[in-house]
């Protein structure tokens, strides 16, 4: 384990807690209960792992990007989360959740999505373990990613369009809440980031912990030591905790990608929002403010608590890139490699592809967190296509 | 200035004169003549009133309050704003804010006690500060003489339950039911259940909130209680550009109804 456990409340040095209503409290203190005791349980894990290889695909390969590595004079890898089951790194984590609801004899599954990823992910988990799935979505997201809102359906999946606030991930996951404070004795919150009260942000970091796990394995096999620079996007957090936890104890530079119009670390200060306390965008009265992101799964005020935490001791750093430097990315690595990424990867690249020279002669390993066939769509507008 | 008045004490004579407490609460900022509002609910006879001061993420809340705090925030409404509307009014009754922490957080505890007090206010509702992370605010907060109430949900268990209520000043919040703010077609049973089983451990006011949407649900739920809270079923009245008199009205039928029938 490099990353450290959270103390005993919850807390990644003063970043993390518990701030929920009273009526969550006993849940929240159930499900960490519950997970150390899953975790803790080698019949839980055997399953887990018998789900992640045989149903989601694992382990992900690390492709090195030959072409694109010549046109920015760096060696770039690619941790390949994209080409899990449902496209993404969320299978992780949901799998994760999707058993210990059913262990807590849990009948439904509640969750909040962004892009839908997640939303996807949880769906899939549902109708794989029969459960009942329902998904709160901002009315935004849901036209922008109409595709994904259709693939939830499909598995069985209610898909909630939220119409309060700014209409995106973050009023999904206020509506995913009051949702679960309504129904908190039969369902189950599969919160889908790093993010949440506490054991929230530590629980699906430590689902999430396997991307790190491969990939440090894969790249000491492939280089005979660890990449200089570990780079993953940052909405929540949840792929670059998931890659940054193979090397935290390395030392490989950690950089955590946000968007411009939703970065919580870059632009915002500490505060407290759905039941943690970490970096936040808000004005000066404490209100939240709307981020605005070309990206709906990085269309996010906030940030896990962890990530406050591992800027402020200074051991990962946090950059954020603009909209019309994803869409450059986006395209890039779709003509040189072969790749649609998500767009939510593609601010990470966006950022390489920006500090290339900073980055001549070094090697870096990218959490291509998924794949970009739900973004196709958004894309051909933005591109007049 | 003078001394803030203390909710559980006006709560107590109203009880100890075998009446129920009416706790009702409107939301901060919305209308110009919200200010007049509250005065006209507590001659009605609110025994306290609570001013929500609108949040951008309410999670706590159902979608009448949202729809309140959006509008009010529209139209302007800040922490600030609303505590300085407030500053120069003399209510015949206690009020206590309900809003969320991170509006604490941000304007730092002392000073955030510190503006309540100065503002007259003598009572304060945080819903997502739990026991968990209370220390910090209950200390301001009792500096500035402000009380912390706090709520009791179905879920809670019994060993909790005894330390809420110890920690809890002004009174003691029960909420109904599992779920958000707003009104329901019936009085949930588990507002009687929590209220019998903090009466079992408590002598402080237990009021009763959420999902008491009109005088027949107040008076069935004063089976047990010793009070309600009315938050939805008065905002609404408020969103839909009623008078202050008109608010008021809806109010004394809460009023009438609990002195009658209890």
């Amino acid at each position: 384990m490099n990353l450290k456990n959270p103390n005993e409340k919850g807390r990644f040095g003063p970043f993390g807690g518990r701030y929920i209503p009273e009526t969550l409290v006993p849940a929240c203190h159930e499900l960490e209960k519950s997970f150390i005791e899953a975790w803790a349980d080698d019949s839980f894990r055997k399953e887990l792992d018998f789900l992640l290889s045989d149903y989601a695909g694992r382990p992900s390969p690390i492709t090195e990007c030959f072409n694109l590595s010549a046109e920015l004079n760096c060696r770039l890898l690619l941790k390949r989360e994209d080409l899990n089951h449902t496209g993404s790194h969320k299978i992780n984590n949901v799998l994760g959740q999707a058993l210990l609801a059913k262990r807590m004899g849990k009948k439904r599954l509640v969750a909040e999505t962004g892009a839908g990823q997640h939303g996807v992910a949880t769906a899939t988990a549902a109708a794989l373990l029969n459960l009942e799935c329902c998904v709160y979505m901002g009315e935004v997201d849901v036209k922008r990613q109409e595709l994904n809102v259709f693939r939830m359906k499909l598995l069985g999946a209610e898909v909630r369009s939220v119409e309060s606030g700014s209409k995106t991930l973050k009023d999904a996951v206020n509506d995913a809440m009051r949702d679960w404070v309504a129904t908190v004795e039969d369902s189950y919150y599969c919160l889908g980031s790093v993010m949440g009260p506490h054991p929230y942000p530590w629980m699906v970091r430590t689902f999430h912990e396997v991307i790190g796990t491969e990939a440090r394995k894969q790249s000491e096999e492939l280089l005979g030591t660890t990449p200089d620079v570990i780079c993953a996007c940052v909405g929540g957090g949840s792929n670059a905790i998931g890659i940054f936890s193979g090397f935290v104890d390395s030392d490989a530079e950690l950089i955590g990608v946000e968007p411009a119009g939703g970065a919580a670390i870059g632009r915002g200060v500490p505060g407290v929002v759905h039941g943690m306390e970490s970096f936040l965008m808000q004005d000066e009265f404490g209100q939240v403010l709307e981020a605005e992101s070309i990206s709906a799964g990085l269309d996010y005020p906030g940030v896990g608590p962890e990530h406050s935490y591992l800027s402020s001791i200074g051991r990962a750093r946090y950059e954020s890139v603009t909209d019309d430097e994803v869409i450059a990315a986006f395209q890039l690595l779709s003509r040189t490699e072969g790749l649609i990424p998500a767009l939510e990867p593609a601010h990470a690249l966006a950022w390489i592809s920006r500090e290339r020279e900073y980055l001549t002669g070094k090697t870096v390993l990218l959490n291509l967190s998924g794949r970009g066939d739900k973004d196709v769509g958004q894309m051909m507008e933005i591109l007049n296509v | 200035m003078s001394e803030n008045i203390q909710i559980e004490s006006i709560l107590q004579k109203r009880i100890d004169s075998g009446k129920k407490a009416l706790v009702v609460y409107i939301t901060g900022g919305l209308g110009e003549d919200w200010i007049q509002t509250m005065h006209s609910v507590i001659d009605a006879g609110a025994d306290v009133v609570e001013i929500g001061i609108p949040f951008s993420d309410p999670v706590m809340d159902g979608p009448i309050i949202q729809m309140a705090n959006d509008s009010s925030m529209k139209s302007g409404s800040t922490p600030v704003t609303i505590l300085n509307d407030l500053r120069e009014e003399r209510p015949a009754a206690p009020l206590a804010v309900m809003t969320y922490y991170n509006l604490a957080y941000r304007m730092g505890h002392e000073r955030f006690a510190a503006s309540l007090a100065s503002a007259g206010i003598s009572g304060c509702i945080l819903p997502d500060l739990p026991l968990e992370e209370l220390d910090i605010w209950s200390e301001a907060a009792a500096n500035s003489k402000i009380e912390t109430i706090l709520l009791a949900a179905p879920t809670t268990p019994d060993e909790r339950l005894v330390e809420i209520c110890t920690r809890s000043s002004g009174f003691v919040y029960a909420v109904g039911l599992l779920g958000v703010t707003g009104m329901r077609s019936e009085l949930a049973d588990s507002a009687i259940e929590i209220s019998s089983r903090l009466k079992n451990v408590t002598n402080k006011p237990v009021l009763v909130g959420v999902g008491i949407g009109n005088p027949e649900q107040a008076v069935k739920a004063c089976e047990v209680s010793d009070g309600v809270i009315v938050g939805s079923a008065i905002v609404q009245e408020m969103i839909k550009n009623s008078s202050p008199e008109k608010v008021g009205e809806l109010v004394s039928t809460f009023r009438e109804a609990l002195d009658k029938n209890c």
